[in-house]
């Protein structure tokens, strides 16, 4: 079902949490919040799902009002970053919980009640550990029987709430792929709340970047890298190059082929891998000398020292596939030409 | 006065011992045996005696003693207070922990602060107060005369004192625990559909029954020995509205040993089963 959100406010206290927050998710979309701690997203994340009240605006789910719903009456599933599973029922009993608190109307019978938790544990490929406790799993078995319990009451909406947070990196590289499948196969709506952006590019299918309450880029992963809306996005969405300009800079970045006539604003940021680099003749008057590299598997990240003509040092990285580093033949301390292929402007 | 402690685990107290930290062993044994002897010399000793002094005159003066109508009608009001207060408390105590634990409000390290209270004053004054509300020249004196109502000096003034004097047992016990629990599971349980009073039954209750049974047992044990804040309130009237605690002192007090004694040994009987059931929900606990 689809999300609608207009002019969310919230405050704590005289720190606005959220300032006129407007949100759009359509229908089956997989979308990440994704934002520094303290940016408002887990607030946001509890305000669509009913567990905190906005100061002001509306949310809608599927087109109807819900603000004034209780959050057992939105119809929302929600899964906690520390999964607060029901620590004194089984894996069982929690997945059915959602299916036995139904009024009596509604409530299936015991023999329904059994064959869906066991589709829904099935599903999350863990119907083996039916009759344990949660004290008795992983956290990443955790999270998943958190999320079939979640998905127990067929919810319009699925939202997450730093679902990988508490795992351990193979876990998580896991479970993200996973979800993302999972995802796929069940189609229903679903945000996430994360602080990592590598986890928002990989999962979502919609990205939405907050920062100190307020919305700053919302797009598909793609968009929101290659064409950042302004310098937060830029420089919280992968790796960048800053550099903060004055008018000395100009010659060098001629040189590298940024010329002035495309200068738009006083910040550059560029990306390690829109920098390409070459060793320079050995008498050349090149400013940029090669300091170090590391290898990150299949790239070779490859740290350059700017000596400018005055001020401080600055450092540069450029990011080039293993093979192409190799054929440069460099050695640390050698003099480098740098050509920069693209750049992103900022005032 | 009494202080509520997180119940102790003596596993766990063994299992933190390194080997480094051990002591020598002349040290380690001379501090058992003042443990051992200082625990026989001001507690068993005395405990015991209780028994062989209420026995000193023979097992049937002993039954003698409790079979008089002023003994039962003196456990029956003990009996009476305790189950008045205790389920109040606990009702009180759960509601002033959800409160303290699950809600943001204005004065919520002030009414923190009043669970204490209980605590912090002399039983005396826990009874003085009710005299100067209920008493004939207090506050609402002329009123009660007026409409009949007989607090002071009747057994509602006892329950309403006893009230007052354990009223922190259940709040105190719940807090912390509710506190480190945090309200998550009662979130996820409210998202899945459940109603509120559905989540405290099937959520919150589970969780926290063995600290909800510690404290109601501590404020049992203490609605049925508390003495000061009784005592003044009573007016000592014998065979109405003397507890068993008051009817210790009055026998004492007349130099009758055999009933004082007697009525005291039942009193360590009850603390004595308090204990075992306190010991039993600790290992219980313990074992989870």
């Amino acid at each position: 079902m689809s999300i609608l959100l207009s002019n969310i406010s919230k405050n704590f206290g005289t720190f606005a949490a959220l300032d006129q927050i407007n949100l759009e998710i359509p229908e089956g979309e997989l979308v990440a919040l994704l934002g520094p701690s303290g940016c408002g997203k887990t607030t946001l994340l509890r305000i669509i799902a009913g567990l905190e009240s906005a100061d002001r605006g509306r949310v809608l789910i599927s087109g109807q009002d819900r603000t004034d719903h209780d959050v057992s009456q939105r119809g929302i599933g929600f899964v906690f970053q520390h999964y607060a599973l029901f620590r004194h029922m089984t894996v069982f009993e929690n997945v059915a919980f959602g299916l036995r608190v139904k009024s009596r109307r509604e409530r299936p019978s015991e023999a329904i009640i059994r064959k869906k938790v066991h589709d829904l544990l099935s599903l999350v490929q863990l119907d083996w550990l039916h009759d344990r406790y949660p004290d008795q799993l992983s956290g990443g078995q955790r999270q998943r029987i958190a999320l079939a319990r979640a998905l127990a009451v067929e919810p319009a909406v699925l939202l997450l709430d730093e679902p990988f947070g508490a795992l351990d990196a193979s876990v998580r590289k896991d479970l993200r792929q996973w979800l993302r499948n999972l995802h796929h196969d069940l189609n229903v709506t679903s945000i996430f709340v994360t602080h990592d952006q590598e986890e928002a590019m990989e999962v979502a299918s919609q990205v939405v970047v907050l920062n100190h309450g307020r919305i700053e880029q919302q797009g598909s992963p793609s968009d929101i890298y290659d064409h950042p809306a302004n310098a937060f996005v830029s420089r919280f969405i992968g790796q960048t190059n800053i550099f903060d300009l004055d008018e000395q800079d100009s010659d060098w970045l001629q040189t590298a082929g940024l010329s002035n006539t495309h200068q738009k604003g006083k910040i550059v940021h560029v990306r390690p891998h829109d920098i390409v680099i070459e060793k320079s003749s050995a008498n050349s008057d090149a400013f940029v000398t090669l300091k170090d590299w590391q290898h990150l598997g299949a790239l070779i990240r490859v740290e350059l020292v700017k000596t400018g003509a005055n001020g401080p040092a600055a450092s540069v990285y450029a990011e080039m596939p293993n093979d192409q580093f190799k054929r440069l033949h460099l050695n640390k301390g050698d003099k480098v030409d740098l050509r920069i292929r693209h750049a992103h402007w900022f005032h | 006065m009494s202080t509520v402690t997180q119940p102790i685990n003596p596993a766990k107290l063994v299992a933190r011992q390194q080997l480094a930290l051990q002591d020598a062993d002349w040290l380690r044994w001379s501090l058992i045996a003042i443990a051992v002897s200082f625990i026989s010399l001001f507690i068993c000793l005395p405990l015991g005696l209780v028994i062989v002094k209420a026995l000193s005159k023979g097992v049937e003066a002993y039954w003698e003693a409790l079979s008089q109508p002023d003994t039962l009608a003196a456990i029956k009001l003990t009996l009476l207070t305790a189950a008045v207060t205790v389920p109040l408390n606990t009702v009180f105590g759960v509601a002033a922990a959800w409160a303290i634990t699950r809600f943001e409000f204005k004065g919520k390290s002030l009414l923190t602060t009043l669970i204490d209270l209980p605590f912090s004053v002399s039983p005396v004054i826990s009874g003085l107060i009710f005299v100067l509300l209920f008493g004939a020249e207090g506050w609402f004196g002329d009123w009660l005369i007026a409409h009949d109502v007989k607090i002071i000096f009747a057994a509602s003034g006892i329950i309403l004192a006893t009230v007052f004097i354990t009223f922190p047992f259940v709040a105190r016990q719940l807090i912390p625990l509710m506190q480190e629990m945090g309200s998550q599971e009662e979130e996820a349980a409210l998202s899945l559909g459940a109603s509120g009073w559905k989540t405290f039954c099937a959520v919150t209750l589970p969780n926290i029954k063995w600290a909800l049974l510690y404290g109601v047992l501590l404020c049992n044990a203490r609605a049925m020995g508390e003495f000061g804040a009784v005592s003044v309130v009573s007016g000592h009237i014998r065979g109405l509205t003397n507890t068993l605690p008051l009817h210790v002192e009055v026998n004492y007090n007349e130099y009758n040993i055999v009933g004082a004694f007697a009525g005291a040994s039942i009193l360590a009987g009850l603390a004595v089963v308090t204990l075992v059931l306190k010991t039993a929900l600790e290992w219980q606990q313990a074992k989870r």
